[in-house]
């Protein structure tokens, strides 16, 4: 961790000097006031310089995949991760030979995993990160797998006049559902139960 | 095995250094214990277990040092 205390005339200026010698930006430090100054009669007497204390924050999406390279590494897993940001949206690539391992059942170790990674990283970071984990292209294939699902779900309900339970899945797979099918006029989709055994219902009008 | 649980619950806690896993095997499977500080107990079980079942589902995938048995994890 990297830490600088600078002066200044105003606290401003103490932490302007401060992240130039860091080389960064406010969004990336913590800053402590350790002394606000004082301006002294006329600007002459008296006067007593701002002093600050400023430490550079580690960065949560560094911290995170060396989080999941470790985690992927003692599990004996040899991993490639691609790291993609869109505004507080980040998402981890995961490749390697393995990586029915790293998917698991279902997605579940990828889910088990993309949690824990979604929990560290929320921890240390100031802004909310929304974190997704894939691995070689498992979330569009769930994705279409699932909206398939959906559509003959959809139809059954429809033919036998009846809801249809679906199996209990995590709060992003049920929004994929719930999304293919929410232009079909003939049936009504709704979540029920209590996480992690929360599923949907398809229900026809 | 003992140290993927350690680097999994590290980040998450609030005392690092209070964080013990002990290796007990037994005929047919193998009981991982894992202690942490008492007010990180909650952080490391979660909602309804949600990190608890997080961490297990990650150890049972992993496959290393097992010898075929089942995996426990026992927390506190």
């Amino acid at each position: 961790m990297r830490q600088v205390t600078a002066s200044g005339q105003t606290v401003e200026d103490a932490v302007q000097s401060a992240m130039e010698q860091l080389n960064t930006e406010k969004d990336h430090v913590d800053i402590e006031v350790i002394d606000e100054g004082r301006k002294g009669i006329l600007g002459l007497f008296g006067s007593k310089p701002a002093i600050v204390k400023v430490t550079l924050r580690k960065n949560p999406i560094l911290e995170a995949e060396k989080y999941l390279r470790t985690i992927c590494q003692q599990m004996e897993v040899d991993v490639d991760i691609e790291v993609e940001q869109q505004e507080n949206r980040v998402t981890f690539h995961l490749s390697s030979e393995k990586v029915a391992l790293l998917i698991g059942k279902r997605g579940q170790t990828l889910n088990a995993l993309q949690y824990l990674v979604h929990l560290m990283i929320n921890r240390s970071a100031k802004v909310f990160y929304v974190v997704v984990l894939d691995a070689e292209g498992y979330r569009k294939r769930r994705k279409e797998t699932l909206e398939i699902l959906a559509f003959r779900m959809s139809e059954r309900a429809k033919r036998i006049k009846r809801k249809v339970k679906l199996e209990p899945m995590p709060a992003f797979e049920r929004k994929i559902i719930h999304t293919a099918l929410q232009e079909d006029k003939d049936v009504e989709t709704m979540s029920d139960g209590k996480e992690p055994y929360r599923h949907i219902i398809i229900k026809p009008i | 095995m003992k140290t993927l649980i350690e680097t999994i619950v590290t980040p998450l806690v609030d005392y690092p250094e209070d964080i013990s896993v002990t290796r007990s095997e037994e005929e047919r499977k193998i009981v991982y214990h894992l202690t942490v500080n008492d007010k990180d107990v909650g952080k490391v079980i979660g909602k309804n277990g949600r990190v608890a079942k997080a961490i297990r589902t990650i150890i049972y995938a992993s496959k290393t040092d097992t010898n075929n048995k089942r995996i426990y994890l026992d927390i506190m």
